[in-house]
């Protein structure tokens, strides 16, 4: 059978997996849509939070990015996993002893007020807003390979299905839906990654198979391989490092503090049962996540070596045919600036470096003389290759050459990698307004019945704004989500840290520090990757460090302001400060509840 | 405050430090082989190898996240130990 037809078949058979478990497991109160009524296992929701953290950028895109940034790309590596000892060792235990239904429940009550409620509204919806626009463009970007519909289709189908069972299941459909997406994409990811790493070197694990030799050259390891070629067209070494140390420092702090601030993630510990349980599922959560990132990397080298050695020197007319197909969809392109029919993939080095200036900009209908589409907006260096970086590891089972039931299975794959986080998101955005605005801001009588119906229409009102930024998105599928770890690490993760570990943190302090955070990240953010305030040039960089890792500079702020701000105001209430002491003994956790 | 309470603060208090104390030195650990071994140290472990890995780029992109998973289940040992030690358990 061929690669579309299996596809088809892979997504449908998923996609009525996913929708017969949102059926069987719908929620019929709050509790059980904010948080699948408190019952389940660490296991389950370890699975579940992989799921929910692993998005279309853990999924699509991180192999991608570390196939082109080689070394640099550890900090989405070393970021995106760290934060979850963070998570374990700092947050997660006290959140779910406390035992409330959302982020801004905790803020509101910790810091008795109605002010540093409505803050952490605002910032759970800005970070989840950023977050949510890159899930449902990869979804998009997924419908338009592998079912061949435009991106704009395949954004609106991925809203239609999330939408259905996220509404209609709350938390409790969630949790076990991503219970199975989790073993969908992991399974996805793992099966060419094997064989891909078998084929290179015939070590099966593609984590040790990334250290190991290539076949037919028991002398050569693969990466020194790699490390050779890369060289040699001018690029700077795989297993060596480009950007400043401090950038680098700044970026992983930014990404690890960012994860275990994300609303959507803090929200899965409060569905387990004991704090006990709390701290081991953010274990379980590890593990599962880190067979996908430690093979990523594996993933990314492997990929790297195979695409130069397609398409490097090689005839633009002997191209296998996924080349033209990606091409078609405008995520490669090939510019033959020196008229010899053949490939140059050089980089700085070798007079290369960005092959056009910006994304590609084809020219209608027109082809070149070797069948090649045109590109209106090629650059002036010798680099000929346009490559999206997203395209790693969708299009990596083809470029090995691997069966098409791989190529069908990694369609499925992203798709559950995508639909899993953009549902734990449109949650987060559905209880922010139905529980935390609506019920505890606008109407506190809303009958439990009435919140229930809020939740579903401002899921539905989430998943369209969702969809518009999947349309028009502004930027890679992961530089939009690297931004929201910055926002996350800028507000909450300073306010709920200095809550649990500062008694004497009061209200006028953590309000201060929040907005402070959240500010100075979002002018630094917008003026260096949207061009407001005058923009800039990386040259202009506040200390050399890039807006993805602002975040931990803004969040060193947030922790400062806060502490000075406290020293000076009042202390919190009596009943605060015991509120404190008990978050940090476990006895007694009763289950979450609605006060 | 009478006796009772009193006490019960103080059992309380010393669960705390003891908790504290596993922080302070399981953090340390984070931060080194993240921090220290895969960015700060990167170039100087470099010159060493195991197997086709460069010893700091291994635990850039491997090393450390094997660490990080070990960490947390450590945490959870010791804190499940601590909860019994101090009847927090039940």
């Amino acid at each position: 059978m061929d690669s579309q037809s299996l596809t088809y078949i892979f997504v449908g058979v998923s996609f009525a997996l996913y929708i017969g478990i949102a059926i069987w497991s719908r929620a019929g109160s709050t509790k059980e849509f904010y948080v699948a009524g408190g019952g389940v296992s660490p296991l389950a929701n370890g699975m579940a939070t992989a799921a929910d953290w692993m998005s279309a950028a853990s999924f699509i895109s991180m192999a991608g990015i570390i196939s082109f940034m080689g070394y640099d790309g550890s900090v989405f590596l070393m970021g995106w996993t760290g934060g979850f000892v963070l998570l374990a060792l700092l947050l997660a235990p006290y959140l779910r002893k406390f035992g409330k239904f959302t982020v801004p429940d905790f803020i509101g009550d910790r810091y008795y007020s109605k002010t540093a409620r409505s803050v952490a509204v605002i910032c759970a919806l800005i970070v989840s807003f950023t977050y949510i626009a890159g899930q449902m463009r990869g979804v998009g970007v997924v419908f338009s390979r592998f079912l061949e519909v435009e991106i704009e289709t395949g954004v609106i189908i991925g809203m239609i299905i999330v939408l259905f069972y996220a509404v209609l299941g709350g938390m409790k459909g969630i949790t076990y839906t991503q219970v199975a997406q989790y073993c969908v994409l992991i399974f996805a990811f793992l099966v060419p990654a094997i064989f891909i790493s078998f084929q290179a070197t015939g070590n099966p694990i593609p984590m040790f198979g990334m250290g190991d030799t290539l076949v037919g050259q028991p002398d050569t390891f693969m990466l020194d391989k790699l490390d050779g070629l890369s060289q040699e067209l001018g690029f700077s070494a795989y297993t060596e490092g480009s950007k400043d140390l401090i950038d680098v420092i700044a970026i992983t702090l930014a990404l690890m503090v960012g994860t275990a601030g994300l609303p959507h993630v803090i929200v899965r510990f409060f569905t387990v049962k004991r704090v006990k349980d709390a701290r081991k599922s953010a274990g379980y959560a590890l593990l599962f996540i880190g067979i996908l990132y430690i093979t990523a990397p594996a993933v990314a080298s492997f990929g790297k070596l195979n695409l130069i050695e397609t398409v490097s020197e090689k005839k633009y007319s002997e191209m296998p045919e996924w080349f033209t197909t990606w091409e078609n969809l405008g995520l490669l392109a090939w510019i033959d600036k020196d008229s010899d029919g053949k490939i140059q993939y050089l980089g700085a080095a070798k007079e290369g470096g960005d092959a056009l200036t910006g994304i590609p900009i084809f020219s209608e209908n027109e082809r070149g003389k070797n069948g090649e589409r045109l590109v209106e907006n090629p650059s002036e260096n010798k680099n000929e290759l346009y490559v999206d970086r997203d395209i790693m590891v969708l299009a990596n089972p083809e470029i090995a050459d691997l069966p098409n039931w791989v190529i069908a299975l990694v369609a499925a794959g992203c798709l559950a990698a995508a639909l899993s986080t953009a549902a734990g998101l449109l949650l987060v955005i559905s209880s922010s307004v139905s529980h935390d605005l609506i019920k505890k801001m606008i109407k506190p009588d809303i009958s439990d019945k009435g919140e229930l119906v809020a939740a579903r229409l401002a899921a539905v009102a989430a998943v369209v704004v969702a969809g518009y930024f999947g349309i028009n998105p502004p930027g890679f599928v992961a530089a939009v989500v690297a931004l929201a770890f910055g926002l996350a690490a800028a507000s909450f993760f300073p306010a709920i840290i200095l809550g649990i570990f500062y008694k004497r943190m009061n209200k006028e302090g953590a309000i201060a520090g929040m907005v402070v955070g959240i500010c100075l990240m979002l002018f630094y953010m917008l003026k260096f990757k949207f061009d407001f305030f005058g923009g800039g040039t990386p040259e202009d960089w506040w200390f050399g460090i890039s807006p993805e890792g602002f975040g931990s500079v803004a969040m060193f702020v947030n922790f400062f302001v806060s502490i000075v701000i406290s020293k000076f105001t009042p202390e919190p209430p009596l009943e605060v400060q015991e509120m404190v002491e008990n978050v940090r003994i476990p006895g007694g956790a009763g289950e979450a509840s609605d006060h | 405050m009478d006796k009772q309470t009193d006490n019960k603060q103080k059992h309380a208090s010393a669960y705390w430090r003891e908790n504290l104390k596993y922080l302070a030195i399981l953090l340390p650990i984070w931060f080194l082989v993240s921090y220290g071994a895969g960015i700060i140290f990167k170039d100087w472990l470099d010159q060493f190898q195991i197997g086709g890995f460069n010893v700091g780029f291994w635990f850039a992109q491997q090393g450390s996240i094997y660490v990080f998973i070990i960490l947390i289940f450590v945490y959870v040992r010791l804190m499940n130990k601590l909860d019994k030690k101090y009847g927090y358990d039940k």
